[in-house]
């Protein structure tokens, strides 16, 4: 899903701004850019972001990128952050997803619905995930939390290989 | 934190804050765009402030690798959502304070977090016990704020809300291994749900803030999350083998006005000598 209308130089570049900590991904395809509104007259550009967890640190890193793409356009920009709408795995693109399987991390699944009413944790890990290496759905959960706020480890059972699962959230 | 401000802004924020104790609503109706729930959303914030140091200390010290990397994460989450109050606090009491002014530069009598997160961290099952009581309450919590009459409110809720889920299956995670477990570790897990009791009813306490913030549709009565709460954890508990246990001959009170418990200055030293030390720096 892309909320973005690229129709300039200037808001293709941003676009195209990898993430600083998955830097297979760009900040469209991640689905964390939110607007760019680029004002041709004033050669000011209004770009808005939303964060992916609330205590994201890559946060400001993108904001400061974003303001260099910018100046090197020869725009001022205003980066600004919005909490809502909540961002959402289902905000990522497929050319996201795709890129990031074949950098060996697996794309979030669809966000589990009806969350918080059903049995305890020890029986959420049911769902299934499939190895980015060798496309076995026979997985199993390392670790809860991985390298990133936005990602669990698991296990592949079948190539015996570890992997990052980006987390649906 | 790093736009820390400079040495101007803290001794203004101090002599406001001296004007009134917490506990009540600071600067009702002061200056333009002040609203008188400040103190309310400062209680949340300090929660999440605080509980982020706690669990920041397992970095290291945890008893596995990915313990070390799970804490860190929940802490960061927390970190990330008193982040999303404290300058918007700032905006609304009247201060214009920022978020190390709230985080870094207030002594000990302003903060308004409950003893429950103060508390030093005891072994990890103590830790486990804690957080699976604190992510119930904030699943509960930031659900009911979803519908905040406050946009701001409302929007680090929404954000908030997906996080804290994920921290509840955590904690329920490791309460039914260690409950269900050896003797041993059933026995401390047991031993630890009784540890935490005493600073569990603080969470549903009213005070003049939280009254307040509910009258206006901005927050919740602490109270009417109770049940809910107890319902989440009573859950986990039986599925761990363990027994709830009820009533405690001592409990807390007092966190919302200010007044905390012996860890709550180390913690703080802890915290701020850096910032305190180095007025100002930046990097």
């Amino acid at each position: 899903m892309t909320v973005v209308a690229v129709g300039s130089a200037l808001a293709e570049a941003i676009s195209r701004i990898p993430d600083p900590e998955v830097p297979v991904i760009s900040i469209a395809d991640l689905g964390i850019l939110r607007d760019v509104d680029v004002d041709e007259q004033a050669h000011t550009v209004a770009v808005t972001i939303t964060p992916t967890y609330s205590g994201c640190p890559a946060m400001e890193a993108i904001a400061s990128r974003i303001v260099f793409e910018a100046g090197r356009q020869g725009y001022a920009a205003d980066v600004r952050t919005q909490l809502s709408p909540a961002w959402t795995t289902d905000w990522m693109s497929d050319a996201g997803r795709e890129a990031l399987r074949r950098f060996g991390i697996a794309p979030p699944g669809a966000v589990p619905t009806g969350e918080g009413k059903g049995p305890v944790a020890v029986t959420l890990s049911r769902h299934v995930v499939t190895c980015p290496l060798c496309g076995s759905t026979d997985t199993t959960e390392i670790a809860h939390f991985g390298s990133t706020a936005c990602k669990a480890l698991r296990r592949c059972n079948a190539c015996l290989e570890p992997f990052d699962e980006f987390k649906a959230i | 934190m790093s736009d820390h401000v400079t040495s101007a802004a803290p001794s203004a924020s101090e002599s406001a804050e001296r004007e009134s104790l917490p506990g009540a609503a600071e600067n009702t109706g002061a200056a333009p765009g002040a609203k008188p729930y400040a103190t309310y959303l400062l209680g949340l914030a300090d929660d999440a402030m605080v509980y982020a140091q706690r669990l920041g200390e397992w970095m290291t010290n945890a008893p596995q690798i990915e313990e070390d990397m799970a804490l860190g994460n929940i802490a960061l989450d927390l970190l990330g959502q008193a982040r999303g109050l404290y300058p918007y606090i700032g905006s609304i009491d009247g201060t214009g304070r920022g978020e190390d002014d709230y985080a870094m530069l207030r002594d000990e009598r302003r903060w308004h977090n409950v003893h429950l997160v103060e508390q030093e961290r005891g072994d990890f099952a103590d830790e486990m016990a804690r957080l699976l009581w604190f992510s119930a309450y904030q699943v509960e919590l930031h659900t009911a704020l979803t519908a905040s009459a406050d946009d701001v409110v409302a929007g680090v809720a929404g954000k908030a809300l997906k996080e804290v889920r994920y921290h509840l299956d955590h904690a329920s995670l490791w309460v039914v291994r260690l409950g269900d477990g050896t003797e041993e570790s059933h026995r401390r897990m047991q031993a630890a749900l009784e540890h935490v009791l005493p600073h569990l009813a603080e969470l549903f306490d009213h005070d003049e803030a939280s009254v307040l913030a509910a009258d206006l549709e901005v927050g919740v009565l602490p109270s009417t999350l109770h049940d809910a709460v107890v319902a989440r954890v009573a859950r986990v508990v039986e599925q761990a083998t363990l027994t709830l246990p009820d009533g405690s001959r001592w409990r807390s009170r007092g966190g919302r006005a200010g007044i905390h418990s012996r860890p709550m200055g180390s913690l703080l030293a802890e915290m701020q000598h850096i910032a305190r030390s180095h007025p100002g720096a930046t990097w």
